[in-house]
């Protein structure tokens, strides 16, 4: 089997179909809404062709491409989490008769998603909650089933956003781990192309069936080229080597202060990142309280209730709910789970209201630290 | 206030160590993290003491003897009971924070003679606000343990005991600090003083042990809800030992 090839637009829908037969769910990029969002898809002329997004923070935009590239944006709003750990899960239901009550748990999803189009900051941020979700000693069952059946069809960036910094967290534009297929989109030679990888053996098996040709010394040097120009294109840089020791080190900054008074604590940071994993319950029942029921759901740190205690919020300031999203992302993750939480995506940057950028308040505390001893 | 006991049905329930919580649920309602408050030689019964204050506990305050109501646990790192034994043990309890201190009080006076001297030192807000007030008088009549209780404020009709914080109790008791395991349950501001007196005490912050109260969900350290800086409360905690989180403690809101 050769694990490289090539691929038209055509080829490509031979891979939707491929799929489809095999029963996976498809879900991937569709315009809708004035935005690329992720969603169920049947195929080739679902997919955004000729549009990309203009990202700056606080701001979002659709515009036309010059040219047809199926791929040719960064990333919207949605993330793979909408699937893999949906905001809204039922755990369980209840049935009261006289005094007894019987509980019947959720069973894990059987759904099999195909993901079209992950990007390799979108694969790092899959592998962060799989550390949070199944590298504990509590497995999610929910998470678990919907991750092993899932079918990944990464894309390498041809683009990079303005609010992008993968290369400073390490997590793209390259992908590089944790995919079935990886495509590379090539524009230019006059001949719309794709360049596929294979990454596992399922993905092996798939790409054998495709009506592709070799790929040629050519092909993969213009699809390293296509990596390298977007590496070269970050819209934001960061440096992360030393994230643990500079936030925690200033946790009584000034610079929190500041940051909460344009913070309007809507959580929409929390909402699009990839890697926010907070959930809630909430408890139903119907009006006789014979049948009730458990539901999990995204919960975020920015607000009130999450550290409600019977006292009082113990975050009752925006100072101090920005300081644990932004030190958790970037600090405390690491205590937790071996890694940072951030990788370098931009959504929070983008999909504030205010346009906060956690880059340039990391650069506001680095460049003027606290003395030693302020912090932990 | 009060107490609500449990009789397990189903599986025989785990045996829970002292500090240890479980999430309850009042059906319909939701679910609630309480401390185990009973006496763990009655392993059959399970024992909270809950304080009516939001809609999980008052649905569980309203449940009639009989009713059915959800249980999971028991969860997180408890008092630490074994290194305890044999030596002198203080007991510092603010408000509500006697009830998950209760479960290791009965233990240490069930094996009264594994300890040193055991002392319970406790701060209400005024006397009507003391716990388990019975339970501690017939604790002072005996002559093993020392029982201490103040009151931040109190009318001089009702009450001839101690006024002021608990940290006034602690310089009139009487123990080896250098050979002491104290264990701390209260407001995180009653802790913080505490601790700091234990350590003017002389009791070394490696033998002082805080239970934390967060938010919680989950208990298995998935939901997020109570992160204090790197650590989950409801998994690494509740009972920390003070010089793993006195750093923590130092940032308000952390």
């Amino acid at each position: 089997m050769d694990n490289q090839s090539v691929l038209t637009a055509a080829g490509l829908q031979a891979l939707f179909d491929s799929l489809r037969r095999r029963g996976y769910r498809i879900v991937g990029p569709k315009v809708r809404d004035g935005a690329i969002v992720y969603d169920d898809i049947e195929g080739v002329p679902d997919l955004p062709q000729g549009w990309t997004d203009e990202q700056a923070p606080g701001r979002y935009r659709l515009a036309r491409r010059d040219d047809e590239a199926l791929f040719g944006y960064a990333i919207g709003p949605h993330s793979w989490k909408a699937f893999l750990h949906p905001s809204v899960q039922r755990l369980w239901k209840s049935r009261r008769e006289g005094e007894e009550v019987a509980i019947t748990p959720e069973p894990p999803s059987a759904e099999r998603f195909a993901f079209i189009g992950v990007r390799a900051c979108e694969l790092k941020a899959i592998a962060v909650q799989d550390q949070v979700f199944l590298g504990g000693a509590h497995v999610d069952a929910h998470y678990r089933a919907r991750r092993e059946g899932a079918f990944v069809v990464a894309v390498n960036c041809a683009e990079a956003g303005g609010t992008c910094f993968c290369v400073s967290m390490k997590s793209g534009p390259r992908v590089d781990a944790g995919y079935d297929l990886a495509l590379t989109e090539i524009m230019d030679g006059g001949e719309h192309r794709f360049v596929v990888e294979a990454g596992s053996a399922g993905g092996g098996e798939v790409l054998a069936e495709l009506p592709g040709r070799a790929a040629t010394e050519g092909d993969l040097a213009a699809a390293e080229a296509v990596v390298e120009r977007t590496a070269a294109s970050m819209g934001r840089q960061m440096r992360s080597d030393d994230l643990h020791e500079l936030l925690l080190a200033n946790l009584e900054h000034p610079r929190w202060d500041e940051v909460a008074d344009r913070c309007l604590t809507c959580g929409n940071c929390t909402m699009v990142c990839p890697t926010c994993f907070c959930t809630s319950v909430e408890d139903s029942s119907d009006l006789a309280g014979v049948e009730s029921s458990r539901s999990r759901r995204w919960d975020s740190c920015f607000t009130m209730d999450f550290t409600h205690v019977p006292s009082g919020s113990v975050r009752a300031s925006a100072r101090s709910r920005y300081r644990q999203w932004m030190t958790h992302k970037l600090a405390t993750w690491i205590d937790q789970f071996g890694t940072s939480g951030c990788v370098g995506c931009g959504r929070c940057l983008t999909w504030c209201p205010v346009g906060i950028d956690i880059t340039e308040e990391v650069r506001a505390i680095r460049d003027n630290p606290m003395e030693r001893g302020g912090g932990t | 206030m009060w107490t609500l006991e449990i009789e397990p049905s189903g599986p025989a329930p785990v045996a829970a160590a002292p500090g240890q919580f479980n999430m309850l649920t009042a059906f319909g309602v939701g679910e609630a993290a309480i401390s185990l408050s009973g006496d763990p030689a009655e392993p059959g019964r399970l024992v909270h003491t809950i304080r009516a204050v939001g809609p999980v506990s008052r649905a569980l305050a309203q449940l009639r003897p009989g009713a059915a109501l959800g249980l999971r646990g028991p969860f997180g790192a408890g008092w630490p009971m074994a290194e305890a034994a044999g030596r002198d043990v203080v007991i510092m309890a603010g408000g509500l924070g006697l009830a998950p201190l209760r479960t290791a009080i009965h233990r240490l006076l069930t094996e009264r003679a594994r300890y040193g001297q055991v002392l319970v030192l406790y701060g209400a807000r005024s006397p009507a606000d003391i716990l388990f007030r019975r339970e501690l008088e017939t604790w002072r009549r005996r002559l093993d343990v020392e029982i201490e209780v103040t009151v931040d404020h109190a009318a001089v009709s009702d009450w001839r005991g101690h006024v002021g914080v608990v940290t006034t109790l602690l310089g009139r008791a009487s123990f080896d600090p250098a050979n002491t395991v104290a264990l701390v349950c209260g407001p995180e501001i009653m802790m913080r003083f505490s601790a700091a007196a234990l350590a003017d005490a002389g009791v070394r912050a490696e033998a002082t042990y805080l239970s934390m109260e967060r938010n919680m969900k989950c208990a298995i350290g998935l939901c997020g809800h109570c992160q204090f800086g790197p650590v989950f409360i409801c998994r690494d905690g509740p009972v920390f030992r003070y010089d793993r989180i006195a750093a923590l403690l130092r940032h308000k809101e952390l």
